[in-house]
């Protein structure tokens, strides 16, 4: 467990980056109020972000305007749906520095890890050479990292059930870093895939892909970086980032629930199989067997989510307005101020890492003698969301001893007055509980 | 501030100061049972003489509600035969499904006792199911203690 120390060139309130006055008009459910009448503090971005204006008006624009199925019918409803369907596609692509042909729209980050996952055993009963490629099976081994959201470690712990292969993992430090000093001999020449978060949900801590990722390739591995917590806080190029596998949802980056991205190196995804089969995804069928689409539109079966996908290029650009390098120093800030208001509590330990070094702004934080969930009641009934209990992360939260925690995540909207309420929130707690 | 009607003083009370606590012997079923969404989680240990309830006996770690509830159940079901427990499980069971409504709650403060000071609970959601999860437990338990044909001993136990 860390303790959080109070770091000088941590806790100013230096001006933001983003000026968040602005940026608050332009989310409609801001200016609602909670619990008789309070001001919401959405300190919950994390679970999923709120909406602005600009997202929910394209959708609607989408159905109003053009709304058909893309990828099928002559018609012009179609050629137009279709047209802002791929349009949409390049505009993601290109906020993670990516050609639209490696970006395959999911349903969010977990079904695009299920996606790999599953196309990694299909691999192994394929009947086209071709896609054998990467198959795994008995005697091969997926690495994962004991700091995974269940949607980045049940996966692989299911396709090492499928195939016979072995799930291993690296551990944590108590600094809440990962432990690299068994890199070498957990990713070794029997890895097939390395799977790891880029940012902590739970602990905020950022990790080095760089080496994890030179490790992996030095061993002829794949490496899925889990992008839900970092794509929506920071640039990402995928062209820097070592990985071949970048997996992120839109409804924690300001667009709509329903819609995520895989994107995926082009060589990598063309020899992988498909994993949902159907509409869109062919080539050609016959009664007796079909051949499938190139990628993309071989991971795309379906009618896909073609509205959600809309909203989420429309959140995209609203993002690249506020610049990604103002929207991450916007966040450092925020987050320093908040381990230093935390820190002047008596009884409240981060847990995570204590400074903003290699940290984003998801603070997960115990107060003792107050149980998470009845912290997270006092905060809500004074109008502030957080999020209380595991976070989708339990091996984490055993990892650091305590059996959950309460945490707040920040986003553009986010101001100092927000954090400030969040620590008379907690005082709050104790004083209610009788424990301050 | 909201916050009393659920935290009701007898609920913090019993939060502090909890009923029966303790795992003991003799026990015929002992079960785990746990919130998945939030990771609370409780040992529940059912003694029978006959089909009475001789002792529940538990331990656990959870939030204020679910942890005072079970302490309130504890002082319910002492000495009720297993089917009068049930019973008294689907009035508690009643009270959390009444929205806030008061008058669910006058209507059971008989057979609930200290526990109709969840009533406020109801008005929570997602506090339903910490205030049940020691109820569940209880259900649980029972049944396995009258299909159980001897007392066990910890080695032995369910979970």
């Amino acid at each position: 467990m860390t303790v959080t120390v109070s770091r000088p060139d941590t806790g100013a309130r230096t001006s933001l980056p983003l000026d968040i006055e602005a940026i608050r008009a332009d989310f409609p459910i801001l200016s609602r109020t909670v619990r008789d009448g309070k001001r919401l503090v959405y300190l919950d971005s994390g679970a999923t972000s709120q909406k602005p204006r600009q997202v929910l008006d394209a959708e609607r624009w989408f159905y109003e305007n053009i709304n058909a199925a893309p990828h099928r019918g002559a018609h012009q409803l179609a050629e137009e749906a279709t047209g802002a369907y791929e349009a949409a596609r390049a505009t993601i692509g290109a906020f993670v520095g990516a050609p639209e042909r490696e970006i395959v729209f999911t349903r969010n980050t977990t079904e695009g890890i299920n996606l790999v996952a599953y196309a990694l055993s299909n691999a192994a009963t394929a009947k086209e050479p071709e896609f054998r490629k990467y198959a795994v099976g008995q005697g091969d081994e997926i690495v994962v990292t004991e700091m995974e959201h269940h949607a980045n470690l049940l996966p692989w712990q299911q396709l090492c059930e499928r195939t016979g292969a072995t799930l291993r993992w690296l551990g944590l430090t108590d600094g809440g870093r990962l432990d690299l000093s068994d890199l070498d001999t957990v990713i070794n020449e029997r890895t097939k895939l390395v799977a790891l978060t880029q940012q902590s949900n739970l602990l905020g801590t950022i990790n080095p892909i760089a080496p994890i990722a030179e490790r992996a390739h030095a061993v002829g591995a794949l490496v899925l970086v889990d992008g839900a917590q970092s794509v929506p806080h920071s640039p990402i190029d995928v062209t820097e980032l070592g990985a071949d596998f970048l997996v992120f949802s839109g409804h924690k980056m300001l667009g709509p629930t329903g819609v995520g991205v895989l994107w995926g190196r082009y060589d990598v995804l063309d020899a992988l199989p498909p994993f949902l089969t159907g509409g869109s995804m062919i080539e050609v069928v016959r009664m007796e067997g079909s051949t499938f689409a190139a990628p993309p539109q071989r991971f795309e079966a379906g009618v896909p989510m073609t509205a959600q996908v809309i909203g989420l290029a429309a959140a995209v650009e609203y993002l690249q307005a506020l610049g990604m390098d103002n929207v991450e120093a916007h966040e450092k800030a925020l987050t320093g101020y908040a381990l230093e208001k935390l820190a002047e509590i008596p009884g409240v330990t981060v847990i995570g890492p204590p400074d903003t070094v290699a940290r984003g702004g998801a603070i997960s934080f115990t107060v003792d003698g107050i149980h998470p969930h009845d912290v997270g009641q006092v905060l809500d009934d004074l109008g502030i969301a957080v999020r209380v209990g595991h976070h989708c992360a339990w091996p984490v939260v055993r990892r650091y001893g305590v059996p959950a925690t309460t945490r707040a995540t920040f986003y553009v909207h986010t101001g100092y007055d927000d954090i400030d309420a969040l620590a008379d929130g907690v005082r709050a707690a104790q004083k209610f509980f009788g424990v301050s | 501030m909201q916050l009393e009607s659920m935290y009701q003083e007898i609920i913090l009370d019993h939060y502090r100061h909890p009923h029966g606590r303790g795992l003991r012997e003799p026990f015929e079923a002992e079960v785990h049972h746990v919130n998945p969404t939030c990771g609370d989680e409780v040992t529940l240990r059912v003694h029978l003489e006959g089909d009475t309830i001789a002792d529940v006996s538990y331990e656990g770690m959870g939030c204020s509600i679910s942890q005072a509830s079970v302490s309130a159940m504890y002082d319910l079901v002492i000495g009720k035969t297993v089917p009068q427990a049930l019973e008294t499980s689907e009035h508690f069971m009643t009270l959390m499904q009444a929205k806030g409504d008061p008058s669910v709650a006058e209507k059971l403060e008989d057979e609930l006792e200290d526990a109709v000071a969840f009533a406020g609970v109801s008005k929570y959601p997602a506090r339903i199911k910490c205030a049940l999860m020691s109820w569940m437990a209880l259900k649980d338990a029972s049944a396995r203690a009258l299909s159980a044909p001897h007392p066990t001993t910890p080695a032995e136990g369910q979970s």
